[in-house]
């Protein structure tokens, strides 16, 4: 026992430290797998319309003043959206633009009035490339492996960096308490707090229990959706059918949402 | 003892301070925070359904940790479903899943948060059950 060298010392040191730096913290992480594995703990819903880069076909020449109003209305009312009559203030999921405005760098002299004042609906364009996931420092927004680009109100701290980031101005910022200023409460879906950013979250909600998502479903029509990365899917068919614009694609954020003219 | 009398005082007044969360609370008395589960939507309930998810105790001491497991699942990872210890399957929701059944926020969620002098924020977001039909009960 008591013939230990140099070198019987050394091997039993070094074997001990290794051990203790790593072989505690590895036999933790084995065991930790092991547990996850055997039992799964979450699943997903039963129903859950799934899509590996879901997206959004709206149709202009389907689309009027009326159906434009139901949208709006409808995904404001669901998702308990204020109405803030302040434009500065004013919180907006899916809203109404002209084409002038939506489309600027289509614009050219001598364009029919009649096309400039043309009503669009826009929304979070839920690009695959999205800046204002790349500039969040907290990751509460985020891209989903189907490619809804989604808010974790839960991590949001309001420093508005992906207001800044979006070239769409698709998010708004919840700059008082918007509790008072939603007429009609839904009460099966949250409300927000102040000082968080909020924007479309293509109904993920909806997905997960089989629905579509709220716009599309009383757009008569006028809004599809589906998967992009699906070429039997029917946006697909009808993308390769027909021709499409994208909001602001030189910019390279790769939005989803597709217009047809 | 050189300085003696300033030793002495100092010590005098540092004692009085360190006990003073206790004896700032003599004399008050002591309210247990009795939290309810007798809500309407409970007691509807057959015997075998009168469970939560997990046992009392593990919900007791636990739920705040399994809320927050709960949103990343439910939020981060799409996963709306918990499967719970006795592989009984639930929809992960605050509002629509737990606040069904416990639909008495202030007497079951309130109770101890207040006396804990604990304030989640969950309620900024998430809407509370109406608790009208109890204080109306209670009139």
């Amino acid at each position: 026992m008591n013939d230990i060298d140099r070198r019987k010392f050394l091997k039993m040191a070094g074997l001990g430290a290794l051990f203790g730096l790593t072989g505690l913290s590895m036999f933790e992480v084995v065991t930790k797998k092991h547990i996850e594995a055997a039992v799964e703990k979450y699943k997903i819903l039963p129903n859950t319309l799934t899509a590996q880069r879901w997206a959004i076909v709206i149709d202009l020449k389907k689309l009027d003043e009326k159906i434009i109003n139901d949208c709006i209305r409808v995904c404001h009312s669901i998702h308990n959206v204020p109405q803030i009559a302040m434009q500065k203030e004013e919180i907006k999921w899916i809203w109404k633009e002209t084409f002038e405005h939506a489309f600027y760098e289509m614009e050219y002299p001598y364009m029919p009035e009649q096309m400039k004042n043309l009503p669009v609906l826009v929304l979070c364009n839920h690009c695959d490339n999205p800046a204002c996931v790349r500039v969040c420092p907290t990751k509460a927004t985020f891209k989903r492996k189907d490619g809804i680009v989604m808010m974790d109100m839960h991590r949001c701290i309001g420093c508005r960096y992906c207001m800044a980031a979006c070239p769409f101005g698709a998010r708004s910022f919840n700059w008082r308490d918007p509790r008072p200023f939603i007429k009609e409460e839904n009460s099966e879906y949250p409300t927000r707090m102040k000082g968080v950013v909020e924007k479309c979250t293509l109904c993920c909600e909806r997905l997960e229990i089989g629905k579509p998502p709220a716009c599309v479903e009383v757009s008569n029509g006028a809004i599809m959706y589906g998967d992009l990365a699906d070429p039997n899917s029917e946006i697909r068919k009808i993308l390769a059918t027909n021709y499409a614009i994208r909001r602001k694609p030189e910019l390279g954020t790769n939005p989803c949402v597709y217009y047809l003219i | 003892m050189y300085d003696g009398w300033k030793i002495i005082t100092g010590l005098v007044v540092f004692v009085v301070i360190v006990t003073l969360p206790f004896t700032m609370s003599i004399g008050k008395a002591y309210i247990k925070p009795e939290p309810r589960i007798d809500t309407p939507e409970i007691q509807k309930l057959s015997d075998a359904e009168k469970k939560c998810i997990e046992s009392k105790e593990f919900m007791r001491t636990k739920h705040f940790q399994l809320l927050n497991e709960w949103r990343d699942e439910a939020i981060r990872s799409g996963h709306r479903v918990y499967v719970s210890s006795t592989g009984k399957t639930y929809t992960i929701s605050l509002q629509n899943t737990c606040m069904k059944c416990h639909s008495n926020k202030s007497k079951f969620c309130d109770e101890c948060h207040t006396f804990a002098e604990e304030t989640p924020y969950c309620w900024d977001c998430h809407i509370q059950p109406k608790e009208q039909n109890q204080k109306e009960a209670k009139r």
